[in-house]
């Protein structure tokens, strides 16, 4: 499959994109506002990798790319959070 | 390949003389490069583990000060690891190979790939160069362990970023390979149409993409650490020391890898054609190493038992220890299920090929013994690590460089060497091998603390007999390297398939010509394809 | 039909061009990946002094930095949207822009570390060795993480830069702009890494 610069985002779609970015950007800062204990953080996290979804997705046409590709970019952040955790396993039980 | 054709060595192009080598863009000619300077290395590198061997000959001070030793294994472990085992047998047979057995011209991107190679003379001189400069070489040993290593006066500064400039070539030598191996495949060479050489390669280049950029990061907090005193790794500052030795191993651990796993893959070519024989489990061993590559992402904590990690932590990283012993015992079972009722040809590279599974099965299953967490605490810290690791690295990664010089000699150069001379250099090897590092498992179970210039007098059998090894083990490469260099220069003309190989490397002339395929490959279903 | 085209072309291979770019990418990710995971165990270890000291930073300069790199992040998406549809002048602007973008992100950048430096408050200062740790840790981090994090942007613009120029040129065209493509994968994950610093930094509760 060579189809090569065959897909263009359009304007309007990028522009949509940046407004649900910014939505989501206002809704972590307010978020912080609450005093949720340890959701603070899971919830801003969550909404970081959504945004970081959203960015790869349409701002770096991974939506656009090859099965591979995309499986190796979940690949990457899949062995990143693999390695946060077992790291954990040390730092939680000390 | 009737027509007449000109080999890239004799090609002419833009430049000439030296520059028409430094300024190369032929994946050929730079893996000669790479080549040159790793022996180069190599041999340095051997000089200083010599003096460590004299030095260790008779208890108390004999050549050197208890500093100059520390110095001497520092760098002999900086240069031995990041300078010659890490790029070894990527960089030069996975340069010089893995473009033409997948049918390709080049690799993807050459003008990176010499990139790659400066960058690596760049940091190769740096690191030389924390050897000479004023404060004395650095003495925190190779794995640059905080918190000593944030306070030493000696060059680390230089030594980190010597292993950081490295570590960058590495990562790019990494990424050419992965994109060469998807893009540059010739017509109809499908993933599992490849030899498996290149499915070494592949998953190699996806540690060093993966791991080598944390070991990057690690070593610039070290070196903030040292300017700025950011304190991550001062526990007086309110860091963690241990946190460096993960971060450290989350890297180089996988780095074994980097060091083993290409070794596994010229094995795996030697084997096949010296028994004339299909290899046995193909599927298995290609997918054996991307099973090697992912699970030894998980298991550096092995290095860490006694550091101070949880109880949980301990035993979680032996059960994955054990794991990623089983695609390596795979690899070992299929070798071995290869060989079974082929016709086998005891030629230099094979020799090669059975002292490397020899040696290995000894450095894996006393990797067994430091993966249980009870057995590791015993020995942790004692020459057995020692032997153990030159068992991995020399055993395996050296023999098996020593079976890829061999075995692609010819292809390379268009030249034979001596048979004789080469099975002898082969025999000695083993035996100083053996004689040099065996005695080390028995005097560190008893207790010999490694990295120690003295020890107590019943420990000095073992060491003369360690030394009288080395010595024995540096004759026999210069021995290797002499008939290897005589070959080269007054050997007969090699054929261009001269063990009768199957793969596509044998089916064009030796030395190959500039853009290696003057006609397209013949491409088989099975690369393996012995009648 | 595009293999004819390939081979007519001398060897150019976008899609190779543009794998290499994402497995640099990748290489980035993992050296963030490595300061996160030290933010983490700190983070885990002294929460409270987490908390403290990041209340020394203002909220507002970050959130404005971060709008300024989506903004900047979607321009740079536009501009090829605009080399595609063989809008030259767009593209060249929708760059300029991005470009405006990183120098305000900067501006801001000084100003907030200025501010800091004005009070003692940089690596190696003696104020830093007399806080207490985990204060310590956290500004030493801050500074780590925004320090690696705008020397990017700083490689990122002159990518950019170089971007323009081709463009001017002609040798970026609607038919030939994987380096722009390229130029602009790396300015994203500029933002993608700011995306996780702006909450980690700025916003702990």
């Amino acid at each position: 499959m060579d189809n090569h610069g065959s897909h263009i985002t359009e304007y309007k779609v990028l522009v949509r994109v940046l407004f649900v970015l910014l939505l989501c950007t206002f809704l972590t800062i307010s978020v912080t506002g609450f005093n949720l204990g340890a959701f603070t953080v899971t919830i801003a996290l969550l909404i970081a990798g959504f945004k970081s979804y959203m960015v790869l997705s349409y701002f770096m046409h991974l939506k656009y790319e090859s099965l591979l590709l995309r499986i190796l970019v979940s690949m990457v952040f899949v062995l990143f959070i693999i390695i946060v955790l077992i790291t954990f396993i040390d730092y939680s039980f000390r | 390949m009737s027509t007449e054709y000109i080999s890239f060595l004799e090609h002419q192009g833009k430049y000439k003389g030296i520059r028409s080598w430094i300024f190369a863009t032929d994946h050929k000619r730079i893996a000669f490069l790479y080549m040159y300077a790793i022996a180069s290395f190599f041999l340095i590198g051997a000089i200083l583990g010599l003096l460590m061997r004299i030095e260790l000959i008779s208890p108390g001070e004999t050549i050197m000060k208890p500093q100059t030793y520390n110095g001497l294994f520092t760098v002999h472990g900086i240069i031995m690891i990041f300078m010659v085992v890490i790029p070894g047998l990527s960089a030069v047979f996975g340069n010089f190979f893995l473009p033409i057995l997948i049918g390709a011209k080049d690799v993807a991107f050459p003008k990176l790939n010499l990139f790659s190679w400066w960058l690596f003379m760049l940091g190769s001189i740096l690191a030389v160069a924390s050897q000479l400069l004023k404060s004395g070489p650095p003495d925190t040993g190779w794995t640059f362990y905080a918190p000593y290593s944030t306070t030493t006066g000696t060059n680390v500064i230089t030594a980190t970023t010597a292993a950081f400039i490295l570590g960058f070539s590495s990562i790019l030598t990494g990424l050419n390979f992965i994109v060469t191996v998807h893009r540059m495949r010739a017509p109809g060479m499908k993933f599992f149409n490849m030899p498996l050489f290149p499915w070494a390669i592949y998953a190699t280049a996806w540690i060093q993409l993966l791991a080598t950029p944390v070991v990057g990061i690690t070593l610039i907090m070290l070196i903030a650490e040292r300017l700025f005193g950011i304190g991550f790794f001062n526990p007086d500052l309110g860091g963690d020391p241990v946190l460096f030795q993960h971060l450290f191993w989350i890297y180089s651990h996988p780095a074994v890898y980097i060091m083993i796993l290409p070794a596994m893959g010229v094995i795996t070519e030697i084997i096949p054609t010296f028994c004339q024989k299909k290899v046995y489990g193909y599927k298995a061993i290609a997918m054996s190493s991307l099973a090697i590559a992912g699970v030894g992402f998980l298991v550096w904590g092995h290095h860490m038992y006694t550091s101070g990690m949880s109880e949980q932590a301990r035993w979680f990283f032996s059960l994955l220890t054990f794991l990623v012993a089983v695609p390596s015992a795979i690899k070992v079972f299929n070798w071995i299920s290869t060989m079974y009722k082929g016709s086998i040809d005891m030629k230099p590279p094979f020799l090669f090929a059975l002292f490397f599974i020899f040696l290995f099965m000894i450095g894996g299953l006393t990797g067994l013994i430091l993966g249980s967490v009870a057995t590791d605490i015993q020995v942790h810290d004692t020459s057995f690590i020692v032997a153990h690791f030159h068992y991995i690295i020399f055993g395996g990664m050296g023999f098996a460089f020593f079976a890829a010089i061999h075995y692609w000699l010819p292809k390379m150069y268009g030249k034979m060497y001596n048979f004789t001379r080469a099975n002898i250099a082969a025999v000695a090897l083993f035996i100083g091998f053996n004689l040099l590092y065996f005695p080390q498992f028995l005097i560190g179970i008893q207790g010999m603390p490694r990295r120690y210039f003295d020890y107590p007098p019943r420990f000095q059998w073992a060491q003369i007999t360690s030394t009288i090894g080395g010595f024995i083990l540096v004759s026999a490469v210069i021995l290797m390297i002499t008939n290897l260099i005589i070959g080269v220069r007054r050997g007969a003309k090699a054929p261009a398939n001269p063990w009768n190989g199957t793969t596509l490397e044998w089916q064009i002339p030796s030395p190959p010509s500039l853009e290696n395929f003057d006609e397209e490959p013949l491409v088989k279903e099975n690369p393996y394809d012995y009648k | 039909m595009s293999e004819h085209i390939t081979h007519v072309e001398e060897h150019r291979d976008d899609e190779a061009s543009k794998l290499g770019m994402w497995l640099f990418i990748f290489t980035e990710l993992l050296l963030f990946g490595g300061l996160i995971l030290v933010y983490s165990v700190f983070r885990m270890q002294y929460p409270a002094n987490f908390h403290e000291a990041s209340l020394e930073l203002s909220v507002t300069i970050g959130a404005i930095n971060t709008v300024v790199l989506l903004i900047s992040s979607m321009t740079i998406a536009m501009a090829i949207t605009a080399i595609q549809k063989k809008n030259k002048k767009l593209t060249l602007r929708l760059i300029s822009i991005t470009v405006f973008m990183a120098l305000v992100f900067l501006f801001n950048k000084y100003f907030e570390w200025g501010h800091k430096f004005e009070h003692g408050l940089y690596p190696g200062s003696d104020l830093m060795q007399l806080l207490e740790r985990g204060h310590h840790l956290y500004f030493s981090l801050y500074f780590f993480m925004t320090g690696l994090h705008a020397l990017h942007i700083i490689v990122g613009m002159v990518l950019l830069i170089i971007c323009y120029v081709k463009v001017n040129k002609g040798s970026i065209a609607h038919d030939k702009f994987v380096f722009l493509e390229n130029g602009a994968l790396y300015w994203h994950l500029v933002d993608l890494i700011w995306i996780f610093l702006f909450p980690l930094l700025y916003l702990i509760s």
